[in-house]
């Protein structure tokens, strides 16, 4: 007989029966009546009206009995608040029950019901069962504070069950452990600033020696909670490490993704040259290798990972390329992830295979797929100069296959090894040609214009080609018709005589018949150009292109330690940081991997990861602009000494947070070099020793350029200056704001850390004067998205006055002109990294307000 | 972690919730309803994705015949915890009900219930060891006052896969060492990938608490012994049951464990070494349009004589509208399997270095079909029994046991295929 039976009972006066069975005497015929309720309840019946009927069955020495309307209170408790209270007597008489099964059953199942009337019933029992000499009780209770402080984390805290909670971190039995260890972490991820997991090095051995004994999943917990502690130097890192590391021979994989996302995170603390970081490296291969065993849906999770740590540290898998082959019964999601690896992991050695695989999975079937494995080709091309040309020759083959979007696809990226290899291989324009009438999608179309364009005055009928599209202008897509503009407009630079009456054709077209405001614009722009300036129009059009970069699609470095962080989880699959995805997460904390190398070491530790970062203009003149807003603000000042401008000391690291350590401090350049200037103050009872200094990598690779200077030991009271000269050619990482600046300072005691930000005017280097005609070219060659504008208010100096000032802070005037009353001063900056600022300074007589006009090139950047 | 758990079955197209447990509850019930057409229009747009979002709920899901385990939640759960989760929810109900389907759990609603309450609290699995949890959750209802289950001692114990007492007449440790070979070869004949995945699996037949022991002829061991005479084996990545001591292993390569009672997975392995292909085939299709495939196929064992493969099946695609065929073969026999678009090639033994022949003709019909068809690779099913091909070893399983009874260790090998996949042109 089956349970199934009671799934068919639907006549009519149904509850009416129900409740007559439910206050039957007899206990087999009561059970049988709540086994109907729960089976309505599960086909999503409404049987809420039996609440109290059901509630009355409670008492029963029936375990399974007990168990259905258990499950019925969880259901409807929250529907019926008032009558939940009837059920509380139960609850804490159940509570105290000899069996454990049940005190355990009762305790997880009040946490359940999200009534706040018997939360508070809730709290003796709770405290009780957090003390219950069985084990198997005392994890479903650390559970249920988790449980409680979702429904009323007031509660919790008053009741000091956070306490009794932490406690437990510290039971014999391994699972109470994990579980502790879980509700904690689920506490601490809404309550980001409580301080919960107070990590420590006790602590830290405690959960390491339950990770050898608890179930896959508690060990799941514990590495989870692992991955958020920083270890406070590189031994204690490696030790830590040597103990998860056995992690990655168990079965599951949920384990071996969280031993490795421990790794991953701890690995940044040591140094490089460690053999065991070495041998770290090694270990990490083969796991993540195994995990594509897994189920499709786990190789997936894995495979996405995978994708982030080849970015991070591509040495770990960089001789594994063949086991990302995709197979032929591979799920199409698992085939198109093997397939980005693979492309992150090609290169020149392992090349020749891999055009071989994407060449064959072009061939394929499955659309998507395929189009992937073609744009792959281009890819490899792009990545790996000594290929191109084989790739070039695989991509012909694959044109002459004729089927419509390989040829499509092919053409997209052929346009983008064009760019890459300018007049390399320019002889197969003649069988793209050959394509031209397949082509129905815009990408591939536009692509294609671009070439003919480009390549105008190789192709002996390109304004017949140009023509053809022509025809249909307003039925193509927005960017099929810039590019076409743009062709057209190419092809006439290039060959004035034939086609003139072409290039009016499409510059009416753009301008007349267009509604799109970007398209008539540009044909504007280029309608002028050419009337007024032809040999202008010449060198705009036909300028010089920057060469694209070689990896596209590179996650930006930030987030991507970010998403190590966040190794197994949601984040990671998404490739997206959790508070754009998690509700209410906004103010949560963005994890960080810890600074590398240790501390007091040479300032190149960690340098080699991380590409420099595209520094966005825009960001860069907001404090730039900050900054110079300082210098004139102290400029209304008077008997300001000439030189640069130093802004006051401001404390940076208060002493209640840095066990009695109190650091304030400044920056300035003085003769040419930057100083860090610190005033460290003892304000605890005891010695302070052995400070060493590190910054975390920066926008500007600020890094010290020696030890920090404090010989003496620091006494109780005692105050030092110290003044630490700094370097610039430290790791870069971009920062926001920019100038922000993460130091760790430690001592005998522990190591802080603070961030503080540096005026941004302390980087501007004394070779910063620019010959007058250069300046001129590099300010026209600004683009407006670089420029900002603002105003400097009230500041009341003349224009050499403020020259001279500004000259103090390297900050040098080039021009200046009067205009109707105006001066405007034209200035040039360097920074550090090379990077030149130019700004135009108008003023105005009897005006206490400045406008300041900031730019710089964006090309600056890439010199650097 | 994650808030909710539903099994939920497909019919015709749509799909029904059979059970569903909210664990959490900061979310909606009705929030699942968004499943099924996002998984229908993934179907249209023939996507799939093992892990969907609709607002700021993300579904991750697995799908067990017509039936799909959906996991919920709106954080940034651990989601190699879920899957890995959902798969196990799948063997417990396996075992507890022989095999998991619509029936199973409608006739099952009580016990799944109870399950569903016991494996996972708050979103945090517990325990998920079937075996234990049948020591408690039963399919029998109790009473309370005589014998009524206890939570074992094992559930929160250190050894939390195997109870105390329990008793044998005879004790006996089977082992069986299992190779499974995995291989990708190119249609130009070059061997792209061979992998062994090996697994040794034991059926345990001990009282009382025994402590086992078992010896590999592991290479890195036999270097930290210093015997590097005898022939040993590399193995690349080993996993274990969660019984093995992996901090022993990783410190002194010692395998030492207290195993499960019954049946279990103990470990397994890889191994990326380039052995020759077990079993080669070479294979002509010649596709002659609106008229007929000549198919022609050899076999060759690539083993030492005194080993046998068995049951082999050699899978040779065909175009999906072949027709009238015709097949000659120099040992086994043939069989056409329209449904799969294959020739399956049979040889109940094929004893090592031999060489065999099949052709295969079939007809095409005139008029084309326009559907693509992608190139399919040959399959291949076989196992050779008392081999292995990687060379491993069970040097000895030591059985210790407080009581110091005498167990006897049985170890059987065999070698079988995997993922066998030979591209054709």
């Amino acid at each position: 007989m089956t349970d199934s039976k009671y799934f068919t009972t639907t006549k009519k006066g149904e509850i009416f029966e129900l409740k007559a069975e439910l206050n039957s005497d007899k206990k087999e015929k009561k059970k049988e009546a709540v086994k109907k309720v729960i089976a309505s309840m599960t086909v999503g019946k409404d049987v809420s009206a039996l609440f109290p009927d059901v509630v009355n069955c409670m008492q029963t020495d029936n375990l399974e009995l007990k168990k259905l309307v258990y499950l019925y209170l969880m259901n409807y408790a929250k529907s019926q608040p008032d009558m939940a209270i009837m059920a509380v007597n139960t609850f804490v008489k159940d509570c105290e029950d000899p069996n454990p099964l049940i005190r355990a059953l009762a305790v997880r199942t009040m946490g359940c019901i999200r009534v706040d009337k018997i939360t508070e019933y809730l709290c003796e029992p709770l405290r009780k069962c957090l003390k219950d000499e069985d084990p198997y009780v005392r994890k479903t209770a650390a559970v249920c504070v988790a449980k409680l402080h979702d429904i009323n984390a007031q509660l919790v805290e008053d009741q000091g069950f956070l306490d009794t909670l932490k406690d437990l971190i510290s039971d014999s039995n391994p699972m109470v452990v994990a579980n502790a260890v879980a509700a904690l972490s689920e506490i601490a991820e809404s309550h980001p600033n409580s301080n919960l997991l107070d990590l420590n090095p006790q602590s830290i051995n405690k959960l390491l020696t339950a990770l050898n004994e608890c179930t896959e999943w508690g060990q799941i917990f514990i590495l989870d909670c692992l991955a958020n502690y920083t270890p406070r130097d590189d031994r204690e890192s490696q030790s830590i490490c040597e103990r998860v590391t056995p992690r990655l021979s168990h079965a599951n994989s949920a384990v071996v993704l969280s031993a490795v996302k421990v790794l991953m995170k701890f690995m940044e603390m040591l140094p490089k040259d460690l053999d065991y970081y070495g041998t770290l490296l090694k270990k990490l291969a083969p796991p993540l290798v195994t995990l594509l065993s897994a189920e499709p849906e786990l190789q997936y999770v894995a495979l996405r990972n995978i994708n982030l740590i080849v970015q991070k540290r591509p040495e770990i898998l960089k001789h594994e390329m063949k086991v990302f082959f995709v197979k032929y019964n591979d799920p199409i999601y698992v085939k198109l992830e093997k397939l980005d690896i693979m492309i992150r992991l090609a290169s020149q050695a392992n090349i020749a295979q891999v055009l071989a695989e994407l060449k064959e999975y072009a061939t394929e079937v499955d659309v998507d797929f395929v189009r992937k494995a073609v744009r792959a080709i281009g890819r490899c091309a792009i990545k790996v100069e000594q290929s191109a040309e084989r790739c070039v020759s695989t991509l012909l083959d694959l044109i002459q296959t004729k089927v419509n979007y390989v040829v499509q696809e092919a053409i997209v990226v052929i346009k983008d090894i064009f760019r890459k290899y300018p007049n390399k291989y320019e002889s197969v324009i003649a069988t793209l040609c050959e394509n031209l009438d397949s082509l129905d999608e815009p990408e591939a179309r536009a692509a294609m214009i671009w070439i003919v364009g480009e390549y105008a005055e190789r192709i002996d009928n390109a304004d017949e080609l140009l023509e053809s599209f022509l025809e249909g202008f307003h039925d193509e897509s927005t960017q099929v018709q810039l590019q076409l503009l743009t062709a057209i407009v190419k092809l006439f630079l290039k060959k004035p005589t034939e086609t003139q009456e072409l290039v009016q054709q499409v510059l009416s077209l753009a301008t007349q018949d267009s509604d799109n405001p970007d398209l008539r614009d540009r044909g504007y722009i280029y309608w002028r150009l050419l009337s007024t300036d032809p040999v202008a129009a010449k060198e705009v059009v036909l300028a010089e292109k920057p060469l694209i970069s070689e990896e596209t699609d590179l996650i930006e470095p930030t987030l991507l330690e970010e998403l190590i962080c966040h190794i197994g989880t949601l984040a990671s699959v998404y490739h997206k940081p959790p508070s754009a995805f998690v509700e209410g997460s906004r103010g949560v904390m963005h994890k960080r991997l810890p600074l590398g190398g240790d501390i007091g070491g040479s300032p190149a530790m960690g340098a080699g990861f991380g590409a420099a970062p595209a520094v966005m203009p825009a960001s860069l003149n907001a404090p730039v602009g900050g900054g110079l807003g300082d210098l004139f603000d102290l400029g209304g000042g008077v008997g300001m000494p000439m030189g640069a401008y130093i802004p006051p000391k401001t404390v940076w690291l208060p002493a209640m947070k840095a066990k009695g350590l109190e650091i304030s401090g400044t920056f300035a350049r003085r003769a040419g070099v930057i100083q860090m200037e610190l005033v460290l103050t003892n304000k605890a009872m005891s010695v302070m020793t052995d400070f060493a200094i590190q910054f975390n990598r920066n926008s500007f690779g600020l890094a010290p350029a020696g030890p920090l200077q404090v010989l003496t030991p620091l006494g109780p009271n005692q105050t030092i200056e110290v003044s630490l000269p700094l370097s610039t050619v430290g790791p870069v990482m971009k920062m926001d704001p920019l100038n922000n600046l993460q130091v760790a300072v430690k001592n005998n005691i522990d190591v802080f850390y603070f961030s503080c930000q540096y005026p941004i005017s302390m980087l501007f280097v004394e070779d910063g004067k620019m010959e007058r005609q250069v300046f001129l070219a590099t300010w026209k060659d600004i683009p407006n998205d670089n420029e900002s504008q603002f105003q400097i208010q009230d500041c009341h100096l003349n224009s050499d006055a403020a020259s001279n000032k500004l000259q103090g802070s390297n900050i040098f005037t080039i021009a200046k002109r009067t205009v109707e009353g105006q001066d405007m001063l034209y200035m040039a900056i360097k920074l550090s990294n090379g990077i030149w600022v130019l700004a135009e300074l108008k003023m105005q007589a009897g005006n206490p307000n400045y406008t300041v006009s900031l730019g710089t090139r964006r090309d600056g950047e890439q010199h650097y | 972690m994650l808030t909710h758990l539903v099994i939920g079955v497909e019919m015709k197209g749509c799909g029904c919730v059979l059970i569903s447990r909210n664990y959490m509850g900061n979310m909606d019930m009705n929030e699942v309803d968004h499943f099924m057409p996002i998984m229908m229009r993934m179907e249209e747009d023939a996507e799939s994705l093992p892990l969907v979002t609709h607002g700021s709920a993300h579904f991750l899901w697995i799908k067990h015949r017509n039936l799909y385990l959906v996991a919920m939640t709106k954080k940034n759960a651990n989601a190699a915890l879920v899957y890995s989760f959902l798969y196990k929810m799948v063997e417990v109900f396996k075992e507890y009900f022989k095999e998991l389907e619509e029936e199973s759990i409608r006739d099952n609603f009580v016990t799944v219930y109870e399950l569903m309450d016991e494996v996972m609290d708050f979103g945090f699995p517990q325990t998920t060891d079937s075996k234990i949890l049948q020591e408690y959750i039963t399919q029998q209802g109790h009473k309370l006052d005589v014998g009524a289950p206890r939570p074992p001692a094992t559930v929160t114990n250190a050894v939390s896969w195997r109870s105390e007492g329990i008793k044998y007449r005879k004790n006996e440790v089977f082992m069986d060492v299992i190779e499974s070979v995995n291989l990708l070869v190119s249609a130009t004949g070059s061997v792209l990938r061979s992998e062994i995945v090996g697994s040794i699996k034991l059926k345990v037949v001990l009282s009382g608490m025994p402590e086992l022991r078992l010896g590999l002829n592991d290479k890195v061991l036999f270097e930290i012994t210093g015997r590097e005479k005898c022939k040993t084996v590399e193995l690349e990545d080993v996993k274990f049951h969660q019984c093995v001591r992996l901090s022993r292993f990783e410190n002194d390569r010692t395998i030492s464990f207290i195993p499960p009672d019954g049946e279990s997975e103990l470990m397994s392995y890889r191994l990326n070494t380039t052995v020759k292909p077990l079993i080669w085939i070479e294979s002509v299709i010649e596709k002659f349009s609106h008229s007929r495939v000549e198919i022609k196929v050899k076999a060759r064992s690539q083993f030492k004589s005194r080993s046998t493969a068995n049951n082999v099946a050699i899978m040779v695609p065909v175009p999906s509208d072949a027709d009238s065929p015709k097949f000659k073969t120099s040992t086994g026999s043939c069989k056409y399997l329209p449904e799969k678009s294959v020739v399956q090639w049979n040889i109940k033994s094929f004893p090592g270095g031999k060489e065999y022949m099949m052709r295969a003709h079939f007809g095409l019909p005139s008029v084309e079909s326009t559907e693509l068809e992608g190139r399919r690779p040959i399959t291949v099913n076989f196992e050779i029994p008392y081999f292995t091909v990687s060379g491993i070893q069970v040097r000895y399983l030591k059985i210790i046991e407080k009581s110091g009874y005498e167990a006897l260790p049985w170890v059987r090998y065999i070698t079988q295929s995997g993922d066998y996949q030979l591209r054709t042109n």
